[in-house]
């Protein structure tokens, strides 16, 4: 079975330089085919080959072969770097932007590794090292502060995932058809047309549907497995509702306040300061507001209107409503900050001439302001949602602790409750890799869509 | 449409009537304003005057804040906070100021290596790592020492890549001037680059200062005893006085935790906001 992957890897490892690099030749296929295969060997290896072991399920399997084509995929694109600086393909422009500049110091070759090197040893030893450790542990069936750990392969992986390969494998193939299908035909199509925009809404379909894809890869629970599905919806309606309440109530704010009005400097102070309250606060303040016997929520309700509002934290919709409100008024002042940076780089011009032309003001707003906006938008889409995957932890702490029957128990909550809280490490560092996973995508989808689709128009 | 002549319309003035502004703008801030000042409201009050919804300010501002700041030593807390606070930006800063100077002005051999292998921390936060690293550091003895909260947070990505980009584009005539003189690099970065640079220091130091003020997870996972806890962590204790939910003394110390934080971002606002927009220079 582990051949089946070498032999894989070493056929892809030339068809990947052949399809990527400006000079092609037998001793380049010859390394890159070399590469991949080490590449691929390097998970078995640390791993023993558990995923091909007479017990081992085919979900496992399906991972061992997964890790060995992560694996030589990296070790190509390594590969592929090296190349492409052998061909002077490398744009300085980009990578290096502005810091190769003719003169610079001469000295001995260890100056700049000195003054590099304090910040090298904290990344080392504070970051890459936990990262391996995290993947390491993710495999193991260890408890806080136990000497001991056994090697449990992927199955703390497998046990949050159903239990089918087949469709573990065919849901992310229909999802990421999907995104390059609607990417295929929106290239296809002309602008302004009607098969564009109908291509426009194939491509939101399709981003949707990668969503659908891992929640149905989830596992509900029962049989065994962990129900890790319930955590996978909560933190998806947890971010969603943090970033969407967070950035449009930011711009609606920010371009409120944006103008040029007497006392607009005080103004701007009074609607930006909760950027300086931590997420802990934000769960005190709020935990106050909504308190079922003290709160002036609960009360005011109550006695103008009469309503009566169940305790929050014994109903779902109510508490994950609550973490939203009190995470998105945290995060506001954040967004109108950077929102009125933003604003300042509008083209004035193009706003005179479409009044000129007769534009309503909410034509003018969503044809000249949000495009202009766009990079700054995207921006924060990313902080907002770093934010709502990780500093959401104090907030929910101190609201509801996961309350209702987990029902705000977000990935990073369930996390500390599995890993710190049950002290089961290795069950917690698989949710931690999960976690990692997701935060790659995000980080990767900035850097691919950040020069394409945003507009830097303007200055 | 009159007064369109470009320098005499300044940007996103207000044509017209400016009262709607003025009114939008007052509610918006009183809506945002509205949870602080009713924990401020809180915080005056006891347990029966808060039951019984009084708007008027109570009569126990004293007594929860000796609850808080007496009973429970929030004032060490607050120290303990203020000293991580401290250490972090502080080296954070000096560190990106060591790795924007390396990456600017000098030429080496690996330097795109090292520029990815700083990148790819970007997409590392320390949560996704938490629980490899809490046992690492529980290993190397450290649990309960400000040690374990600060230095796992002295280098950052974001900061050596601010003053790199800073640096980048600042005028090649200072370095060339520099060298003639014979100034050694350090001497170079303390006595040009400074000195020119405090909008930049000034806004990182803003954003690594709240960050590490509000830092709650790393600190209640390290941190097991009281007395060397930070405050953001050490609001919990408050939540319990007695056997009881007291609301005030509670309200009251979150209000305390937030104003050192708020101090810093009000001083320096004007430098963060003139530092951020070169931050934001492509």
């Amino acid at each position: 079975m582990l051949i089946i992957g070498l032999v894989g890897a070493a056929l892809v490892g030339p068809l990947y330089t052949w399809r990527n690099s400006d000079t092609v030749s037998v001793r380049r296929f010859g390394i890159a085919s070399a590469v991949a295969v080490a590449g691929a060997a390097v998970s078995p290896i640390a791993m023993g080959q558990c995923g091909f072991a007479a017990e081992a399920t085919g979900v496992d399997a399906l991972f061992a072969y997964g890790l060995m084509a992560g694996g030589a995929l990296l070790a190509l694109m390594a590969l592929q770097a090296l190349f492409d600086r052998a061909d002077g393909k490398v744009k300085e422009s980009t990578a290096m932007a502005g810091e190769i500049r003719t003169g610079g110091y001469r000295m001995g070759w260890w100056v700049p590794w000195l003054l590099l090197s304090p910040t090298l040893i904290i990344l080392l030893v504070f970051l890459y090292r936990p990262a391996v450790e995290t993947f390491t542990l993710s495999t193991q069936l260890t408890r806080l502060g136990a000497p001991k750990s056994v090697d449990v392969c992927f199955s703390n992986f497998t046990e949050v995932l159903i239990d089918n390969p087949f469709k573990l494998v065919l849901y992310p193939l229909l999802a990421i058809g999907a995104v390059y299908g609607a990417r295929f035909w929106t290239r296809r199509s002309l602008p302004g047309s009607a098969s564009h925009r109908a291509a426009g809404v194939a491509s939101v379909a399709a981003m949707l549907s990668v969503f659908v894809a891992l929640y149905a890869m989830f596992s509900p629970g029962g049989g065994g497995q962990i129900a890790y599905r319930p955590i996978y919806i909560n933190t998806v309606i947890i971010s969603v509702g943090i970033v969407a309440l967070g950035m449009i109530g930011g711009l609606a704010v920010a371009y409120l306040a944006f103008r040029d009005i007497r006392g607009g400097t005080l103004y701007r102070t009074l609607l930006i300061w909760p950027y300086a309250i931590s997420p802990a606060v934000a769960g005190v303040l709020f935990f106050m507001i909504f308190d079922p016997t003290a709160g002036v929520f609960t009360h005011v309700m109550d006695s103008w209107f009469g309503i009566d509002v169940p305790n929050y934290r014994e109903h779902a919709v109510l508490a994950q409503g609550a973490i939203i409100l009190a995470s998105a008024w945290k995060i506001l002042g954040y967004n109108i900050l950077f929102y009125l940076a933003g604003l300042q780089t509008v083209p004035i011009d193009q706003i005179e001439a479409a009044v000129i032309d007769g534009a309503s003001a909410w034509q003018r707003f969503t044809k000249i302001v949000l495009p202009a906006l766009s990079p700054i938008t995207f921006f924060l889409l990313v902080t907002n949602l770093t934010y709502a995957f990780f500093e959401v932890y104090a907030t929910i702490d101190f609201m509801t602790k996961g309350a209702p029957a987990g029902k705000t128990s977000v990935a990073i909550y369930e996390i500390i409750r599995v890993g710190v809280n049950n002290g089961d490490l290795g069950r917690g560092a698989a949710q931690s890799v999960l976690l990692f996973i997701a935060v790659i995508g995000v980080t990767l989808w900035q850097f691919r869509t950040s020069g394409s689709r945003v507009s830097y128009g303007g200055a | 449409m009159a007064g369109l002549a470009p320098g005499v319309q300044r940007r996103g003035m207000v044509r017209g009537r400016k009262w709607p502004f003025h009114l939008g703008l007052t509610a918006t801030a009183l809506i945002i304003a509205f949870p602080l000042l009713y924990a401020a409201l809180i915080a005056t009050q006891n347990n029966p005057e808060i039951f019984s919804f009084r708007v008027t300010p109570g009569t126990a501002l004293r007594s929860n804040f000796e609850a808080v700041w007496v009973n429970r030593d929030f004032a060490g807390a607050m120290w303990n906070t203020v000293q991580m606070s401290f250490y972090v930006t502080a080296g954070k800063t000096v560190l990106s100021l060591l790795a924007g100077l390396a990456f600017v002005y000098f030429k080496f051999r690996g330097k795109w290596i090292v520029f990815f292998f700083v990148l790819v921390t970007l997409m590392m936060p320390t949560e996704v790592m938490i629980l490899a690293m809490f046992r690492m550091v529980s290993g190397f003895g450290w649990q309960d020492t400000m040690t374990a909260l600060v230095a796992p947070f002295l280098a950052s990505a974001t900061g050596a890549f601010l003053f790199r980009q800073h640096f980048a584009n600042l005028p090649g005539e200072l370095l060339e001037a520099s060298q003639i003189d014979g100034a050694s690099p350090i001497k170079f970065l303390t006595k040009v680059l400074i000195p020119i640079s405090w909008n930049v220091i000034a806004a990182l130091s803003v954003i690594q200062f709240v960050y590490t003020w509000n830092m709650f997870l790393w600190p209640s996972l390290i941190i097991r005893d009281e007395a060397r806890q930070v405050v953001q962590v050490s609001l919990q204790t408050l939540t319990n006085i007695d056997g009881a939910l007291t609301y005030g003394p509670l309200m009251l110390a979150a209000i305390i935790a937030s104003i050192p934080p708020a101090i810093v971002f009000l001083l320096l606002q004007k430098r963060f906001m003139s530092g951020f927009a070169i931050g934001q220079d492509k």
